[in-house]
């Protein structure tokens, strides 16, 4: 029994415990004060976790269609919500702490700071995907649910475009650019006989 | 503004004795803690010459807005920019503090002056040292509060003699790969160089630091001898210094270099001039929580403004 419930639920039980470590971590490393510089320190560890969560992310269906492992479709869905948390996190700690939500110093913010727009494009944009990916939106909005949650590379394009524009040097953004181009053109890729179909089973489906 | 009043800052011979107490103190909290401390403050030395409190001089109060607050040691010494040891501020500290040598040590100070000379780090800690709190701003939006050790950069220039056409000072970091692991980045033009006009290198305001917090320099933060120009953003103030020229043409620097156009020779501060990606209207104090406004040339505007002509050229604050 406990094999069976194990190979049905394995991988989405290894994705949520995974998916709380950096929360767990950072939030440890806070309490014992091992941050020199907690406002920056934090801002990165939650924006690098939103990172890597959405490149998971978007390895899901590439890796189905060309292995047929169908299983990982089933984590598309926490790993997407995932990565909106982070990512919220991240933007929280930024307006709310390193700025104290004070308007007049963020909008300039806002403005003149293009990374700051990207990043935030980004978000607007992950937003949208979030709420609407409970059954109820998908059955809602029919076929246009899909090509609405293929907004997701737009967002993953911004958040290249978020960590180019705010790095000194462009190597970091360069890496995660390659990654983004490689998922995409994997998508491209003729899909395994055996999993025919597999890029377009729900999302929700548990 | 209101420069912060010579009794706000605790004398050096409390804070120095404070500090060893602390510094056991924490460092005995932090290891019982995460154990993750490289190399406890104790082990740290007082440079020779330096260490006397009658070589000290009243600290300089620094004129700012509102009481400058020291950033605490551990954030000084910690939470660094030094890319010849790693992109990462706080892996760069770590491995500067355990594998750079910074004994013996050499400086070479040539080019344009009648005494070329090869100062040894001991007859470099001979100079005078007096204590100046600085404020830190580095281009990336962050500052930080630095009591250090040294003295002013014009008197190690006078020593050998700059020749009447020497408009320049061109300083370089050492590049050692043996000690070094960033200089595996081939993507950066190695080594590190820095400059200034002569008249900026002979200002007052201008230091050779060899110690911080009353203790010598630690590897991070540029051991054993370093530049620091306060009015000017942190990446000008170059570290462990291994040579000094004086030269006719102004120096191309490692960013003018290395930063697709995004960073040239003057580097001054100014809030209402931003990098080209970011805003420097405001920086981020490390240790505190708000953001607070950043100044014309740091704070430092009453000291270093004329040196500058016609403030309205963009170029001196890029």
């Amino acid at each position: 029994m406990m094999r069976t419930f194990l190979k049905r639920h394995g991988l989405k039980l290894v994705i949520h415990l995974g998916a709380l470590v950096p929360a767990v971590v950072m939030a440890l490393q806070l309490a014992r004060g091992s941050y020199l510089d907690p406002i920056r320190q934090m801002t990165t560890a939650s924006g690098n976790t939103a990172l890597a969560l959405l490149g998971l992310t978007l390895t899901c269906t590439p890796l189905a269609r060309l292995t047929g492992f169908r299983a990982v479709l089933r984590v598309r869905r926490p790993l997407g919500l995932y990565t909106f948390s982070y990512a919220a996190l991240h933007l929280l700690i930024f307006a709310g702490w390193d700025y104290g939500f004070a308007w007049d110093l963020l909008i300039p913010a806002l403005f003149t700071q293009r990374f700051v727009l990207a990043g935030l494009a980004a978000f607007v944009i992950l937003l949208a995907l979030a709420l609407t990916s409970t059954r109820g939106w998908q059955q809602r909005l029919g076929r246009w649910w899909k090509r609405l949650q293929r907004w997701v590379y737009a967002a993953a394009g911004l958040v290249v475009l978020h960590v180019l524009l705010l790095s000194k040097t462009p190597d970091k953004a360069l890496r995660y650019g390659i990654v983004l181009v490689l998922l995409l053109v994997l998508r491209w890729v003729p899909a395994r006989p055996s999993a025919q179909g597999a890029s377009s089973a729900p999302v929700t489906k548990d | 503004m209101v420069p912060i009043r010579p009794s706000e800052i605790t004398p050096e011979h409390i804070y120095l004795s404070r500090r060893k107490f602390m510094l056991g103190l924490g460092a005995a909290a932090l290891l019982a803690a995460c154990g993750r401390l490289p190399d406890t403050p104790e082990a740290t030395v007082m440079p020779e010459g330096a260490a006397t409190s009658e070589a000290l001089s009243t600290p300089r109060p620094t004129p700012t807005q509102k009481p400058d607050i020291k950033t605490a040691f551990d954030a000084v010494t910690g939470y660094v920019n030094y890319y010849e040891f790693s992109l990462d501020k706080e892996a760069a500290a770590i491995l500067a503090n355990e594998s750079l040598q910074v004994s013996p040590w050499t400086v070479t100070v040539g080019g344009l002056v009648n005494k070329p000379r090869v100062f040894d780090i001991e007859e470099i800690l001979k100079f005078e040292q007096e204590e100046r709190v600085y404020r830190m701003r580095c281009v990336e939006g962050w500052s930080m509060v630095i009591p250090w050790l040294g003295f002013p950069l014009s008197r190690l220039l006078k020593e050998v003699e700059p020749l009447s056409n020497a408009k320049y000072v061109r300083f370089q970091t050492l590049a050692d790969p043996e000690q070094m692991p960033g200089l595996g980045d081939m993507t950066f033009p190695w080594p590190y160089i820095e400059g200034l006009r002569l008249d900026e290198a002979m200002h007052d305001l201008t230091l050779i630091a060899t110690g911080i917090y009353g203790w010598s320099l630690r590897p991070s933060n540029g051991a054993p001898l370093r530049l620091v120009v306060p009015w000017k953003y942190g990446f000008k103030s170059l570290k462990s210094i291994v040579r000094i020229d004086l030269v006719e043409e102004q120096p191309t620097t490692f960013w003018m270099a290395a930063g697709a156009g995004e960073y040239g020779f003057w580097a001054n501060v100014n809030p209402e001039v931003p990098h080209r990606r970011w805003s420097q209207a405001n920086e981020r104090r490390i240790g505190e929580t708000r953001r607070i406004p950043t100044l014309l040339f740091n704070g430092y505007a009453d000291e270093v403004a004329d040196l500058y002509p016609d403030l309205t050229n963009k170029d001196w604050f890029f």
